[in-house]
């Protein structure tokens, strides 16, 4: 469907896509993960044809986006970072603006706008002026835009971004039905949603491919170490020690809680390996209280931190961007763990609901 | 191309600027009318359209600020360029919406030798000749009004480039008097020319030696031409200003000329234009 074939885009001396490739399959839902600045929307900015690649190919459905640009775009359907939207049109008038854009027949065209209104569920707002839109209206009248005309392919940037946790389920969802007839590329850099909705995970950093697989296959990556997490009373020396006499540990950590004037240790283990109880019995014998216990798999979020942070570049024409992008990686990683957090909660409010 | 030209179209004509446009152009042409035709009672429509071509220095650059530029700083331009749509087509759709825009003052306009007919005789032919000189020398200033807007996402900078062109092209007369006539100094202005272009070549390339020899060939035969014949050079500066002298080519066409050299003129003058905001539409997906 899509074939993408040794993209590089560059800025002046920094690389924002490296060498990439792939190939995209039909009817499935990928997601393209990485922290800010990855080159996630450079690249979907070149399979668009918004911006031309500084080398490489971009082929879809066999027509080449630079060579033949019309036919290659009548396949796809792109929802950018920022909705597209113009803010002195009514929402209907913008739908019949995308809809006559994207040459869609006249005798089709009415159906086909009242039906994508009815899936993003605009219809409601369809005579109020796109500028009196708050942000998650405007992003659904962007997917709207995005799904007319039913093209092969959909590219959404970011889609969820702006949206209350209801509209992110129902967008999620409607994500997951636009499988059955689109292949749907996504990007984010929020890992739990891609793992949620994806069939097929790339995770790009710093503009290079670091892993593709499916979202199972990169959890099994995962899987090898627990970490366990205590705050502990009383003597450091004595703590660690006896924690480190415990069978199956491999290793301690120890740090001064200030707050509370309590020890914080972080113990590593082998997956199996519960040790939760043993520790228990350890503390009490020599009379160190625990506070507060916690057990932590490691998780995909986890290998996405260390696969886009590892790979850094280390050319010396290169150490300003490397610098910027370790910022922009850190506050990424405080970002997907409060989502994290959040979405978790949704998914289990999903569960409860299917039930 | 027509769902973006009746976008834009409607979009002009739902807020303040198409409007604004509309009023001014109608409010200075129905000063200067009133003032030459109703109370002096000259029966030649045609000098008030060449009175008042002046609007377009403030008129155009209004109307054609955001046409592009609006476009690129809503990041609009996303859905566009990524529509199954040519980048000429969009700039075309666009750029007749604006000119449709224009034809509305026009068509008041148009029944102002009307309203004289029934106080006296007008020549129809010559002042519909002017109202179609009007009407072309405002398109090309339109022309250069989107080219501008689409250098830049800032509606002001936009408005700022297209008013100084504009104004510089109206005085060109004037500027074209500056220079001296003689082939001597043609012949050194053309000099700079060339060497600056080398300087450009040079910035673009960065090759020294490639920009050197083009510098250098096109000196020298700059030379040759002098020594062979001088006498070509003569008001040579005047002769390529002259190309930009937008209102000079509208002259004709108010002194009872059906000017057919004019309206190639115009019509050039928007094809380049039209041309230059296409290929630096799609240059900028390059950078």
């Amino acid at each position: 469907m899509i074939e993408v074939n040794n993209l590089v885009k560059r800025y002046g001396d920094h690389t924002a896509v490296d060498h990439l490739s792939f190939k995209i399959e039909k009817g499935k839902i990928y997601g393209f993960l990485g922290p800010n600045g990855a080159g996630k929307s450079t690249t979907m900015n070149m399979i668009t044809g918004y911006i031309a690649s500084t080398e490489g190919t971009v082929k879809i459905d066999g027509h080449d986006i630079l060579e033949e640009p019309e036919a290659a775009k009548k396949c796809i359907g792109y929802l950018p970072e920022q909705p597209p939207v113009y803010f002195d049109m009514t929402v209907l008038e913008y739908m019949k603006f995308v809809a006559d854009l994207k040459k869609i027949p006249k005798d089709k065209k009415a159906n086909m706008i009242e039906e994508v209104m009815d899936m993003v569920k605009i219809s409601d707002m369809r005579n109020r002026l796109i500028k009196n839109l708050s942000k998650g209206y405007r992003q659904r009248v962007g997917l709207a835009e995005a799904i007319m005309g039913y093209p092969e392919v959909i590219i959404l940037d970011e889609p969820t971004v702006g949206l209350d946790p209801k509209q992110i389920i129902e967008i999620r969802t409607l994500i997951k039905e636009l499988k059955k007839k689109h292949t749907v590329i996504l990007s984010s850099h929020i890992l739990s949603e891609v793992s949620a909705v994806c069939d097929y995970v790339l995770i790009i950093s710093h503009g290079k491919l670091v892993a593709s697989d499916t979202p199972e296959n990169l959890g099994k990556l995962a899987e090898g170490s627990n970490t366990l997490e205590m705050l502990i009373k009383g003597e450091k020396s004595q703590i660690k020690q006896a924690l480190e006499n415990i069978e199956g540990v491999n290793s301690v950590t120890i740090e001064k809680d200030e707050k509370q004037n309590l020890w914080s240790a972080k113990v590593s283990t082998e997956e199996q390996n519960d040790i939760r109880e043993k520790v228990f019995y350890k503390m009490a014998e020599i009379n160190s209280p625990i506070y507060e216990m916690k057990s932590k798999k490691v998780s995909l979020e986890e290998i996405f931190l260390e696969l886009t942070a590892s790979d850094k570049p280390v050319s010396a024409g290169e150490v300003q961007n490397t610098s910027e992008d370790t910022d922009a990686g850190k506050a990424d990683e405080t970002n997907v763990k409060q989502t994290s957090a959040e979405t978790s909660e949704q998914q289990n409010n999903d569960k409860g609901g299917e039930k | 191309m027509t769902a973006i030209y009746k976008r834009e179209l409607k979009s002009y004509l739902t807020s303040m600027v198409g409007y604004l446009f509309i009023f001014f152009i109608l409010v200075l042409g129905g000063i200067y009318f009133s003032a030459y035709q109703l109370t002096a009672a000259y029966p030649k429509f045609e000098y008030t359209l060449s009175a008042i071509t002046f609007v377009f220095l403030i008129g155009v650059p209004i109307l054609t600020m955001r046409v592009l530029a609006e476009e690129r700083k809503q990041k609009t331009d996303q859905l566009l360029l990524t529509a199954p749509v040519s980048v000429g087509g969009i700039v075309i759709g666009k750029y007749l919406a604006l000119t449709t825009v224009f034809a509305i003052p026009m068509a008041v306009m148009c029944t102002y030798p009307l309203i004289m007919s029934k106080f006296g005789a007008v020549e129809f032919a010559s002042a519909y000749t002017a109202v179609l000189g009007f009407f072309l020398l405002g398109c090309a200033n339109i022309a250069i009004g989107v080219f501008m807007s689409a250098l830049t996402e800032s509606q002001v900078i936009a408005a700022v480039l297209t008013f100084v062109l504009l104004f510089a092209f109206y005085m060109m007369n004037g500027i074209s008097s500056f220079f001296s006539q003689t082939s001597m100094s043609t012949c050194v202005a053309f000099g700079l020319l060339i060497l600056a272009a080398a300087i450009i070549i040079y910035t673009m390339i960065k090759n020294v030696l490639i920009s050197a020899v083009i510098g250098v060939i096109g000196e020298v035969a700059l030379v040759i031409v002098y020594v062979v014949k001088s006498s070509i050079f003569e008001g040579g500066i005047q002769k390529v200003l002259d190309v930009f002298n937008l209102s000079g080519h509208f002259d004709n066409f108010t002194s009872n000329i059906f000017d057919i050299k004019g309206i190639v003129y115009f019509l050039s003058v928007i094809a380049v234009c039209l041309f230059l905001t296409t290929q630096s539409i799609l240059k900028r997906r390059w950078n």
